[in-house]
Order: structure tokens, then C-alpha cells, then sequence
């Protein structure tokens, strides 16, 4: 076992669409131990929220895994009924989404959704949790008499996001997933709910998948990353190893195009598009936009090995049958 | 408040106001949202103008109205010395191929049912009559220099990956040979990594057209990638302007501190403790009272409530309106 809290193997994900089958997830390895803060960062449509909810067992149809598996602290999640499930699912681990407005039950008042979250967990009734919720409110900074009898419509995006950090961290998950906590938000607001999740993980010592596409939010944050590409971890391993010394051309290319304040240098972006995820690359999919693709890539896809310590890369550039060809 | 320019104005903006009604119902007064409230500046010729805020700080309202696309409600807009506002419909649209703009969402700013051809074209047939085939010529020339190529003329919007229509949109507004151009956000709705080129083609584009942009962002990142002069907006007014050397090396106004200090730095290894800015932006309908900023700002004093300060000079080309700026402190 690579991660004695999660290990997602070989994971492979499809979508039936009326245009053909969407090859989402093509074979996604990640991993990572009690505690940890690892991030997944890529662009649009490369798969970091089908990694997220495949992990927390939410493909419905039309999609479906098709290979591969999950495993939470060591236990197959495929092999899993439904019951067993339910129990990982909101306790063991949860999640935090984009939109945060929209993620909350518009018609139920804020004290009550929380509320239902941990009457659910602790199995206590609703009118006893309250105290509970009182509390949790206040930690994530918010006015917790006042916000419990408001609607979600009358919260800012900022707060419905702290209402949601207090209902997925109320239950005190061993792991909980960020996917995109704070691209709704704006920057002074994002830097608020990202000091704020930072300060309660690091007291509850919860392991956080951080899902986003800012390298900024993930360089703040993260111990570890994964970068995806097309539905593949294309390098993953320690965060100062992989943004001080990235391998894969992609992640080169993704770090060279991020502008930053003070930066002279000149920006240089990936040329081409994200390829049409029905009709993917063969091989490796980055080849078409690769500046230094191969034949070999071309023709089969390159596995994830570790190249020094705590740092894995999924290119042929760096593997005995590349130097091959 | 002057702004002297080294360089010719091409646009001057001078107290401009544009406030929005909103109804509460029939008997009672309406509010009004002041979206840009007391604006002024000036774009130097051949520079690129950039204004950063957050939402709901009127950024968008402002570059709409500079247009003239929305009315506003008082003040100046002086094109080349001659007042837009000023002028009815038919002697605006001889200005209008002068001052295009390319908006935020290429998914809808592009009419679906049209071919690039036409979309790229019209402005030609409406302000130059052209015949078709010198159109053709023209859109075709224009898709080249924006990196597409001839045989996507006969293609639909929806074919097209987000950076590809902003390609076109930026074709369809450089067409007419325009000098000044409005950029509400061109890339945040791209990739970073398709946001670069497009960013870089919006650079050289400018260079080789000599072409003025007034350049609409929430990054300040991206801001000190492209900008000559920065404006900082909060709730509908200008809290600081100037170079953009001044702007960031001699941070002056507290907003414009904080929201640097905001930005996640994509470099571990500066991770930092950071003072962020409390609360959150207040309702433009009913803004606080003195300085706007005062319900934020970590150094607010008692006379930040009750007195609204002008601008202060700084220097020739730096602006702000705080009673305590930063820089003077250090």
C-alpha cells in the first residue's frame, strides 16, 4: 500500500454521452497518508473534480469506473456495499464544492443544514445539535445567531463558503476534499477562507485533497501535488520538489505560464488546446502540445515512476524505454 | 485633481458618474446603486490603462460607459478633445470604429449562428460599405494576424476552444483599424496556460498597431504583466493611480497593499503570515461614509469615517486617496 489513508489505483472513469464516450479518468494513480495536504492542480477538463467525487463514490450515471479502485485506509471501495459506504461518506471524509451558494439547500435555513449534519453523525436528534453548531459557526468566524436563522440566498459567497467549511469539517473527517473552495471568490476573500481552513486543519489535523487550478492557492497550501493533464496524474510528489525542479514538460509549461507580480520575464504559454476527451491521444495524451514528444509517445502511455525521492513523473523523457527510441 | 501626462491624452474621462436606479416597488423611493461614482483619469496615447478592483467595484460599469454603451449619468468623456457625451447618436457612430471593445465571456460575446466571416466582417460592411470580396480579403488578413487561419472563416463559434474566440473577438475588433480598445477581462475565462498567449498576442498586437487599450482585470498579476498605469478601483472610486512602478514599489493606499498581499504567491517557498483585509465589500447602494475603505482597513482612525479625502499627490503621475498613505509613512 503507498498511502495508509488513501490509495487511488489505476483509476479509470467513463461517461456514456450521446456523442460517443468521454474517457475521463484514463488510469489516475495519487496517494496519501493521515494528515497530509495534497493538491491536484490542472486546467479545465482535466479531470480533477471526476478524481474527487470517484473518491468519495459519487459517479452516477451516466458515468461509470470501469477500472481501477479506491482504497481508503487499505479497504477496497469497489468491494464496498452501499451500506459501508454511507458510513466512509460525510464522516470519515468530506467535501467542500465551488459553488458555495448553490451547494446549500435553498430552501432550509443555514442552523438547520448543519444541524441535519450532526444529528446525522452523531446520532443525536436535530434539536440537540444545536449547541454543537453554535460553536462550530463561530470557529469558521462567522456571527453564529445571527447566520443559523438566515437562508443561503441572504449569505455572500465568502460566507456560504465558511458555512460550508463548518458543515464538512463539523463531523471531523479524517479526510476532507476542497474542489475549487475559493475560484467563485474574490482574492481578499479567497486569502480570508484559506487562512481560515489552514488554521482549523492544521488544529484538527484532517488530511485535505485541495482541488484547484491556481498554483498560487496550491503553493500556499498543499505538502504534496498531483498535476493532471487529460485525465492522467502526469507528476506527482512533494510540492518544493515539483515547483523547484518540475520534469514533465507539461508542468514546466503550466508553471512558466502563470504571471506573478515582480515577474520580468516574459510569459510562455502551452500552444494548441486540451484535446476532445471522446477522442483522446493515443499514448501519452500531452504528445500533440509536447515540445519534446517522442515516437514512443505516441504509442503507449507512460507510467508514473519514481524518479528521485518523493517524486513521480509520467513521461518517457525520464524512463529507460524513452531513452530507447 | 490634473493627471499631467509626459505623452498626448487620447482619452480623458472627467467625473464621470453612472448610477443605476433600483426599485422598491411603487411606493417607495427608489435607491440608487452608485456603481462608478466621481471617476476621472487619463489615457496617454499608445499606453495600456489598466483598472484592477474586485467585483461589484464598478470596473465593468466603467469601461461600458467610457463608451458610451452605457449612459452615464454626469460627467466628461474626451476623446481627442471632443466630448462623447456630448454628442448624439449619428455623430457617435463615426467614432464608434475608433474605440472597440472585447469582453469578458468569448462563449457569448460571439453570435452563434453566424459564420467568423460575417461576425469579423460586419463592422466593415456597417462603417466602410465595403464589397464582399474586399471584405473577405480583409477578414482574412485580420484572422492571420490573430493566429488563425483562412480556412476557419467558414466556421461557427461553437466549433472554436475558449481561446480561439478570443482570437476572433479580438479579429472582429482590430478589423476596423481602431485606436482605442476596451479589454473588460479578456482572460478570465481562459486557462493560465492559454491565458499567456493571449495575453502575449494582446501585447504585440498593441505594439505593431500602435493601439491605446484601457485594459479591465481583477489580477493584479496579469496587471503587472501588461500595464503602463494602474488605477485601483473600490466601491465605484479610484483609490490610487499611477505608474505601474508606483503602484507597486510604492504601494500607497491601504486597499491597494492588502489586495497585493492577498494574492497567492505560486512559489512555496514564500509562504507567509498575511494581512488580508477583514469583512467584505460593502453594498454600493448605500457605501460608508468618509473614506469607502474604512470598514476594512486595518489602520483606520477616526477621521477615516468621517471625512472623504480628494486625491493627494504623491508625485506628477501618483494619486491617492487615503489620509494615511502607506509610502509616506515608510
Amino acid at each position: 500500500m503507498r498511502g495508509d489513508l488513501l490509495d487511488v489505483k489505476d483509476l479509470k472513469v467513463v461517461f456514456y454521452t450521446y456523442r460517443g464516450i468521454i474517457k475521463a479518468l484514463n488510469g489516475v494513480n495519487v496517494w496519501m497518508n493521515h494528515g497530509e495536504r495534497l493538491g491536484i492542480i490542472g486546467e479545465t477538463g482535466c479531470g480533477k473534480s471526476v478524481t474527487s467525487l470517484a473518491i468519495m463514490n459519487l459517479i452516477e450515471q451516466p458515468g461509470e469506473i470501469v477500472e481501477g479502485d479506491v482504497f481508503f485506509e487499505g479497504q477496497s471501495m469497489q468491494k464496498m456495499s452501499k451500506d459501508e459506504i454511507y458510513k466512509i461518506r460525510g464522516r470519515e471524509m468530506s467535501m467542500i464544492f465551488q459553488e458555495p451558494i448553490s451547494a446549500l439547500n435553498p430552501v432550509m435555513k443555514v442552523g438547520y443544514q448543519v444541524a441535519e449534519s450532526v444529528s446525522i453523525t452523531n446520532g443525536i436528534p436535530i434539536k440537540d445539535a444545536y449547541p454543537e453548531v453554535f460553536k462550530i459557526l463561530e470557529m469558521v468566524g462567522l456571527d453564529a445567531k445571527r447566520t443559523m436563522k438566515l437562508y443561503p440566498h441572504e449569505l455572500s459567497g465568502g460566507m456560504a463558503q465558511r458555512v460550508m467549511i463548518a458543515m464538512a469539517l463539523v463531523v471531523h473527517p479524517k479526510l476532507l476534499i476542497a474542489d475549487e473552495p475559493t475560484s467563485a471568490l474574490d482574492v481578499t476573500i479567497q486569502a480570508q477562507i484559506m487562512k481560515l481552513l489552514d488554521e482549523l486543519v492544521s488544529e484538527m489535523g484532517n488530511a485535505v485533497i485541495l482541488i484547484t487550478h491556481d498554483m498560487g492557492v496550491a503553493a500556499e497550501f498543499c505538502d504534496k501535488v498531483a498535476v493532471m493533464y487529460a485525465g492522467n496524474v502526469v507528476e506527482y510528489g512533494d510540492i518544493f520538489e515539483i515547483f523547484d525542479h518540475p520534469l514533465h514538460p507539461y508542468t514546466k509549461g503550466l508553471l512558466m505560464a502563470v504571471p506573478k507580480v515582480g515577474r520580468s520575464e516574459e510569459l510562455v504559454g502551452i500552444s494548441g488546446s486540451v484535446p476532445d476527451l471522446v477522442n483522446p491521444p493515443s499514448g501519452c495524451r500531452f504528445h500533440p502540445r509536447c515540445p519534446q514528444a517522442m515516437k514512443i509517445c505516441e504509442k503507449s502511455l507512460p507510467p508514473l515512476v519514481e524518479v528521485e525521492p518523493n517524486h513521480y513523473v509520467a513521461c518517457y523523457l525520464y524512463s529507460q524505454e524513452g531513452e530507447k527510441t | 485633481m490634473k493627471i499631467e501626462v509626459v505623452s498626448d491624452t487620447l482619452v480623458e474621462v472627467k467625473s464621470l458618474k453612472k448610477y443605476f436606479p433600483l426599485s422598491r416597488g411603487p411606493f417607495r423611493k427608489p435607491l440608487q446603486v452608485k456603481a462608478v461614482d466621481d471617476v476621472s483619469f487619463k489615457i496617454p496615447r499608445k499606453s495600456i490603462f489598466a483598472i484592477v478592483g474586485e467585483s461589484g467595484s464598478g470596473k465593468t460599469t466603467l469601461a461600458r460607459t467610457v463608451l458610451r454603451l452605457i449612459e452615464p449619468t454626469a460627467g466628461k468623456i474626451l476623446y481627442k478633445d471632443e466630448d462623447l457625451t456630448k454628442m448624439n447618436l449619428k455623430e457617435l457612430r463615426k467614432f464608434r470604429k475608433k474605440m472597440q471593445i472585447i469582453s469578458q465571456d468569448p462563449y457569448n460575446s460571439l453570435h452563434p449562428r453566424k459564420l467568423v466571416k460575417d461576425i469579423v466582417g460586419e463592422g466593415l460592411k456597417i462603417h466602410f460599405h465595403m464589397s464582399s470580396n474586399e471584405i473577405m480579403d480583409k477578414v482574412k488578413e485580420t484572422l492571420e494576424r490573430v493566429g488563425l487561419r483562412e480556412e476557419h472563416m467558414f466556421r461557427y463559434p461553437h466549433e472554436f476552444s475558449g481561446g480561439q474566440r478570443q482570437r476572433i473577438a479580438t479579429a472582429r475588433a482590430i478589423v476596423l483599424k481602431p485606436e482605442f480598445l476596451v479589454l473588460d477581462e479578456p482572460t478570465s475565462a481562459l486557462d493560465v496556460s492559454v491565458q499567456a498567449i493571449i495575453l502575449k498576442m494582446l501585447k504585440e498586437l498593441k505594439d505593431s498597431l500602435d493601439l491605446t487599450y484601457l485594459f479591465i482585470t481583477h489580477d493584479l498579476a496579469v496587471v503587472d504583466y501588461m500595464a503602463d498605469y494602474v488605477a485601483v478601483m473600490y466601491l465605484g472610486q479610484i483609490v490610487e493611480m499611477g505608474t505601474k512602478e508606483e503602484i507597486f514599489n510604492q504601494t500607497s493606499h491601504p486597499y491597494t497593499y492588502l489586495l497585493m498581499n492577498s494574492i497567492p504567491n505560486p512559489d512555496p517557498h514564500l509562504r507567509k503570515k498575511k494581512t488580508i483585509p477583514k469583512g467584505e465589500i460593502p453594498s454600493s447602494v448605500n457605501p460608508p461614509s468618509g473614506c469607502r475603505f474604512h470598514t476594512r482597513c486595518p489602520y483606520a482612525k477616526k477621521i477615516c469615517e468621517e471625512k472623504a479625502l480628494p486625491f493627494v499627490n504623491l508625485s506628477e503621475t501618483h494619486f491617492v486617496r487615503c489620509h494615511f498613505p502607506l509610502s509616506k509613512k515608510m
